[in-house]
This record gives C-alpha cells, sequence and structure tokens, in this order.
C-alpha cells in the first residue's frame, strides 16, 4: 500500500498578504520568501511547520496544515 | 539570526522623530523614507524597503515583541480588508497633496504656522523647534507639514502595536501598500 505522507506546513493566503517579510524575518528554516514583492512563498521542502511565521504575521494570514509532501 | 547593518536602521526612526522636536528643518530627510521605497518597487520590483530597511518596521516590532508591549492579538478583519488598505492610502495621499497646497499657499505669500497637526484635526504649538529665517517661510511650512504626517503616522502604528501584533501598522501603511501595488504592476507577467 502507498503511503502518503502529510507534513505540517506553513499555508499562506496569498491574497490576503501584504508582503511585509515579517515572516521571512522569523523562520528558522529560511523556509518563507516575499515572491516579487506581493506575497510570502512557502518553500515544502524545507518548511519544519514550526509556526513561528503564523504567531508573527500581522495580518495573520498564515496557517499550519496537513500539506503533501 | 545573523544581525546585519540594515537591522539596525530603527534608531534612525527613532532619531528622526526625536529631532523633530528640536529643529523641524530635520523633517525634511523624511523624504528618504518616502523616495527611496518607491525607487526600489520601480526599479528594484521588489519590496526588499519593508522587507529589510524599513526602521518604522523595526521599531514597531522593538517595541512590541522586544519590550513585550504588544497584545499580540489578531487583527481585525476589516483592517486587512483591501477596502480598507487601498482607501487609507487614497486618504493619505489626499492629505499629502492638501499638505503641499499648503506649503504652497505659504509660498504664494500667506503666513507660516509654527505647528504640528496631529491625526489630520489636532493642531499643537511647536515653535520651540524652528529657529531663525536662514530658510525660505515655505520651506519650513513643509517641515511642518512632512513631521505631521510622520508623527501622526507613528502614532497610529504605536496604538495598533500595542492592541495587536507589532508590525500590525504594516498592515495598512500607505507606503506597504503602494510598493506592493507598483510590485503587482511590475512583475505582472511573471505574477500568471
Ligand atoms: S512554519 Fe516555521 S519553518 Fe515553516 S515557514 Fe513558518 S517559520 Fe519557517
Ligand atoms: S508576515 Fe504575513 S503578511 Fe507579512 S509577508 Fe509574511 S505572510 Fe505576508
Ligand atoms: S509596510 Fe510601511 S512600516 Fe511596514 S515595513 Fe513597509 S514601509 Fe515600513
Amino acid at each position: 500500500m502507498a503511503v502518503v505522507k502529510a507534513r505540517r506546513k506553513a499555508i499562506v493566503d496569498k491574497n490576503a498578504c501584504v508582503a511585509c517579510g515579517c515572516c521571512v524575518k522569523v523562520c528558522p528554516r529560511g523556509a518563507i520568501s516575499v515572491f516579487k514583492g506581493v506575497y510570502a512563498a512557502v518553500d515544502i521542502g524545507k518548511c519544519i511547520g514550526c509556526g513561528k511565521c503564523k504567531t508573527a504575521c500581522p495580518a495573520s494570514v498564515i496557517g499550519i496544515g496537513e500539506v503533501q509532501a | 539570526m545573523k544581525r546585519h547593518w540594515y537591522d539596525y536602521l530603527w534608531i534612525a526612526s527613532a532619531l528622526y522623530l526625536i529631532l523633530g522636536f528640536f529643529n523641524i528643518m530635520f523633517a525634511w530627510l523624511g523624504m528618504l523614507c518616502f523616495m527611496i521605497p518607491l525607487l526600489i518597487a520601480v526599479f528594484g520590483k521588489s519590496k526588499a524597503y519593508c522587507n529589510r530597511y524599513c526602521g518604522r518596521g523595526q521599531l514597531f516590532q522593538l517595541l512590541g515583541g522586544k519590550l513585550k508591549l504588544s497584545r499580540n492579538s489578531e487583527i481585525p478583519r476589516f483592517i486587512k480588508s483591501k477596502t480598507f488598505r487601498y482607501g487609507f492610502l487614497i486618504f493619505f495621499l489626499a492629505m499629502f497633496i492638501s499638505m503641499l497646497f499648503n506649503t504652497y499657499l505659504v509660498f504664494a505669500g500667506r503666513e507660516l504656522s509654527h505647528k504640528v497637526t496631529l491625526l489630520w484635526t489636532f493642531k499643537l504649538p511647536w515653535h520651540w523647534a524652528c529657529h531663525g529665517t536662514v530658510f525660505a517661510p515655505w520651506v519650513v511650512q513643509f517641515a511642518y507639514g512632512f513631521y505631521s504626517i510622520m508623527l501622526t503616522s507613528t502614532l497610529l502604528g504605536v496604538v495598533t502595536m500595542l492592541l495587536f501584533k507589532p508590525r500590525s501598522w504594516c498592515v495598512y501603511c500607505p507606503m506597504g501598500t503602494m510598493t506592493q501595488l507598483i510590485c503587482k504592476a511590475r512583475n505582472r507577467k511573471e505574477l500568471n
């Protein structure tokens, strides 16, 4: 049986992101960056789902959820 | 995390606000925080200013984060809505234009007013920060107007820093909204 790995990762609501970069400053893994000055993008491979970005985000647009990787 | 020189730009932001109490002409330096982010957005197509260099964002982070002055709670939904953010940007620009118009009126001969206007309403006496007559009256008037804008936005930022998360101001900061819009337009192709 194939095992689908589900891991907890940061998920950004791109449309509501204000691109301030607060999340980038706190990420211990360098897993999140502001893409083209418009929204934060998560590198799923690097993210460990620690939630630091979620706590820092002033707009509260980051969630931590299961992402298939 | 490694500290960079630009992680200390909050000192410049704090100094700016303090200097305005002593000599209003320092307000002109604030033009840097108007021009640099726009130039970076237009030519660099990025929000590196917000993401790295903005001393004001750092100052709020320091007050709310390190000094624990922030309640650290969620910002009300309406403040982060596009309607509010764009509306606030338009309002801010309108107030900026009105400030320029006031400067023009003094240029055209009206008497200089030695006041700092807080929240676009309250006129505070500030004559002690004006020394002598080296500069033309309109140059001084602009300094008062510009400093009023900077002090007002800092005040709003401090209130939302206390109530919500440290850098809540960044959610509705007109400069942040404007640079994001410029980046959207400049990177149209890559974004689709
Ligand atoms: S959850 Fe942790 S590792 Fe993942 S992007 Fe956020 S701060 Fe970085
Ligand atoms: S902290 Fe929040 S609003 Fe700011 S760039 Fe990151 S996800 Fe976007
Ligand atoms: S949103 Fe405004 S206050 Fe926040 S980092 Fe950008 S320019 Fe500075």
